[in-house]
């Protein structure tokens, strides 16, 4: 039987009670939001934090939302609400095509964005999305707001630059025109986490790639980024030798590790080819194709 | 800490620690052992309780979560001796060997009915993809849920 070491509970009725409650209970207090990441590694105690500071009621934070052309989404904003909202789909497809193989119908009612991105598990599907879209992170302390690129929210395995008396409260994406995107993920069975995947945004200006963005989880990528292929495509043609050599430098500039889920050579392999088909995807819906 | 909630449409009182999940809580504490106990790592889904009308795998939910919330079990899909159709379903088609899968399959097909009265084969297969059936390999449980679908209204309970 699985059970957590002891821990308090206390409730969050807003966000600046959820602020003034981490103030109080000190840096081994955890939020929870949905829970299905926490509440596991609290069962293995790898997580065993003091007390547990429920933000459930705190359903203010559950939207998503365009807003000085911006997508927003609410920490709170479940996956399946991610899933079903057309908003998001009209502008990133890469949300849905993550969304859709993010753990089962059953996990998605629950689980939120900003709890799986603080979680920051290296093979976590909307890490890899949101570094692919260089989306922002807004992050709230009794002190103020600040804003941080994903590249400096991510700082390590389970690591972010949210402190122990803050909380990321929203994310933000740019909205840009002639732009498509897309996500490839290989998973041993339905809902688990990724063998590897890889998530791949384009905008296109007068036939060339204008900016590139190419997310990959499971693989030890330094911000979930892979950096190099990014740069390559930057002034390329979106064409299929582009597409190939970017891939290429994708798996090289990875780091995955062998597990039980497969050999390094493997991954490395898997992370060139699903950047491959992500960019074609991203390519195709960009000039304005349904794939 | 004491935790109160609606179950089955009853109100429940009860002190626990803030670490009991929501699984032993409706198992241990209220003694209702329809809801099963599997995997312990939201995998298998035989735990698949209702919170505020949406279906939740109970061994991934502290039971303080749960307080002031809303929960449904496997006990409360038979209705004054009337059996919902999903039940039904599962007896007509043989949904269920060992039966162990069975409260949590049920739980999110009944969801899944409630939102989608006719689902394709491909939407249950999806629907229940955090479920586990390690007897039936699946066939009879799609066919189960698909017969629910075409009995909605039945009343006739199959011997």
């Amino acid at each position: 039987m699985q059970v957590p070491a002891p821990v308090e509970y206390e409730r969050a009725t807003s966000v600046e009670d959820a602020l003034a409650l981490l103030e109080r209970h000190g840096p081994e207090a955890r939020l929870v939001a949905g829970g299905h990441s926490l509440i596991p590694m609290m069962k293995l105690r790898l997580a065993r934090p003091s007390t547990l500071i429920d933000i459930n009621d705190l359903s203010d934070l559950a939207y998503i939302r365009v807003e000085d052309n911006e997508l927003r989404i609410g920490a709170m904003a479940r996956h399946r609400d991610v899933l079903d909202s057309a908003l998001a789909a009209e502008h990133f497809s890469i949300l849905r095509d993550a969304e859709r193989v993010i753990a089962d119908p059953i996990v998605r009612n629950r689980g939120t964005v900003g709890g799986s991105i603080c979680q920051a598990d290296p093979s976590e599907d909307l890490s890899a999305v949101f570094a692919a879209l260089k989306a922002e992170a807004v992050i709230r302390s009794s002190a103020g707001t600040r804003v941080v690129s994903m590249d400096d929210f991510h700082v390590g395995a389970y690591a972010t630059a949210v402190g122990p008396a803050e909380m990321l409260v929203e994310v933000r994406i740019r909205i840009r025109p002639s732009s498509g995107s897309a996500y490839e993920k290989v998973e041993r069975r339905a809902g688990d986490w990724a063998v590897v995947a890889a998530g791949a945004f384009l905008r296109l200006d007068g036939g060339r790639i204008d900016e590139a963005g190419i997310g990959l989880a499971a693989v030890g990528a330094e911000h979930f980024r892979a950096a190099a292929a990014e740069d390559y495509l930057s002034g390329k043609e979106p064409n299929e030798a582009s597409f190939v050599e970017a891939a290429r430098l994708a798996g090289e500039g990875c780091n995955p590790v062998a597990d039980q889920r497969g050999p390094v050579d493997f991954k490395r392999h898997l992370a060139s080819e699903l950047t491959l088909r992500a960019l074609r995807r991203a390519a195709a819906r960009a000039q304005g194709q349904e794939v | 800490m004491q935790v109160t909630m609606t179950v089955n449409g009853e109100e429940v009182t009860r002190d626990v620690e803030p670490r009991l999940l929501l699984v032993h809580f409706i198992r241990d504490h209220l003694g209702l052992t329809g809801t099963h106990w599997g995997c312990d790592t939201s995998n298998c889904g035989v735990c698949v309780v209702w919170m505020d009308g949406e279906p939740v795998k109970s061994c991934t939910v502290l039971a303080a979560m749960a307080s002031g919330r809303r929960i449904r079990t496997v006990e409360d899909l038979e209705r004054d001796g009337k059996l919902d159709p999903v039940q039904e379903g599962f007896v007509s088609e043989h949904g269920l060997q060992c039966g162990f899968c069975t409260p949590g399959m049920m739980m999110t097909a009944r969801w899944l009915l409630d939102r989608n009265p006719d689902p394709s084969q491909d939407e249950i297969r999806e629907c229940i993809s955090g479920q586990i059936c390690r007897c039936t390999g699946y066939e009879n449980i799609v066919r189960a849920i698909r017969w629910a679908a075409e009995h909605s209204e039945s009343a006739e309970v199959s011997a």
